[in-house]
């Protein structure tokens, strides 16, 4: 099958599952907003971007999660991901995230895709 | 690779212009025009406590995000300061904002712990990209980063106060932040204040 018609299974997947598809590039403009707390490769007040799809949650070394982060028990992907930044103090009563949200749902979907493509660069490739 | 430096001490030493601070912050106390964070912090602290309530939680654990990112703030700006690579007047900007992200840690602090939470402290070691700052741009470029963080995270902060008086302390906050990212970007030449609506 050929790139451009897995990624046309792709998107048709997503679409039918009422995701939406995100933008890297607008997601990256996005993601300016996380850089109080947040960096791709190292921990800060907030841990590391870098490995993030496909972790489970609270489980990056060195880092002081909230002990309900250490409870919740998922993993983050698309989903959990954009459940978590619609509003991250409902989906995880607890956490130190002390932020509304990203209430747009193109927006979280950019920032995921951003967050997803960054994974593969070289900063992330080289940790 | 990034490198780790060691936290800073939390003193002025390095501010030059230190006798221009007093001066400036004399004259703000006498003129009586400004209600500092602080105040609304505190006195945000002291009206849930005369209320008889026991603070939501989750206000102190955001108090204690924003305290984290404020004391990163403090060392980054001593790693900017410590260069050798900012000149007068930017290493003067630089350390008059560090030392407003000494005074919101300050009011963080004393808010958290008035409202019966145990603040964070300073971490003994930061990371920064430091093999990233080679000019006095790339410096300036990195602390226009964080500020614009701040401002989005104190953004995102309002909203989630059980206390609308602890949310007006972080709008407060918020505004300090938002003007030193338009000093840092207007300094590096770009429009200082590049959109109506921050976010």
């Amino acid at each position: 099958m050929s790139a451009a018609a897995v990624l046309a299974v792709v998107v048709g997947a997503a679409a039918a599952k009422g995701e939406l598809t995100g933008d890297p590039k607008a997601g990256e403009a996005i993601y300016a907003r996380c850089f109080a707390c947040h960096a791709l490769a190292y921990n800060r007040t907030g841990p590391k971007h870098c490995g993030l799809l496909g972790r489970r949650a609270g489980s990056v070394a060195g880092f002081e999660y909230s002990a309900a982060m250490k409870r919740a028990n998922w993993v983050w992907n698309r989903q959990t991901l954009d459940r978590f930044l619609a509003d991250p103090l409902k989906a995880v009563p607890g956490t130190t995230m002390g932020y509304a949200g990203v209430k747009d749902r193109q927006e979280r979907a950019d920032l995921i895709a951003y967050i997803e493509q960054a994974g593969r660069s070289e900063v992330c490739r080289a940790r | 690779m990034s490198s780790r430096i060691q936290s800073p001490d939390a003193s002025l030493s390095l501010a030059s212009d230190a006798p221009n601070l007093e001066t400036r912050r004399s004259f703000l106390g006498k003129s009586g025009l400004v209600l500092s964070g602080a105040a609304v912090a505190l006195l945000a602290g002291r009206d849930v406590l005369a209320k008889g309530n026991r603070p939501a939680g989750s206000d102190v654990n955001v108090l204690n995000s924003a305290l984290g990112a404020e004391l990163e703030a403090i060392a980054a700006y001593q790693v900017g300061a410590e260069s050798g690579l900012l000149q007068k007047p930017v290493l003067n900007l630089a350390v008059t904002f560090q030392g407003h992200h000494k005074e919101h840690a300050d009011v963080l602090t004393k808010t958290i712990i008035k409202l019966g939470g145990q603040p964070v402290s300073a971490k003994e070691k930061y990371t920064f990209p430091v093999e990233t700052l080679k000019t006095q741009s790339d410096v300036l470029r990195f602390a226009a980063m964080l500020e614009k963080g701040a401002v989005s995270a104190y953004l995102g902060a309002v909203p989630v106060f059980e206390n609308r008086d602890l949310a007006k302390a972080a709008a407060s906050i918020l505004g300090d932040e938002a003007m030193h990212w338009a000093i840092l970007r207007n300094a590096l030449g770009d429009a200082p204040v590049p959109a109506a609506f921050m976010s």
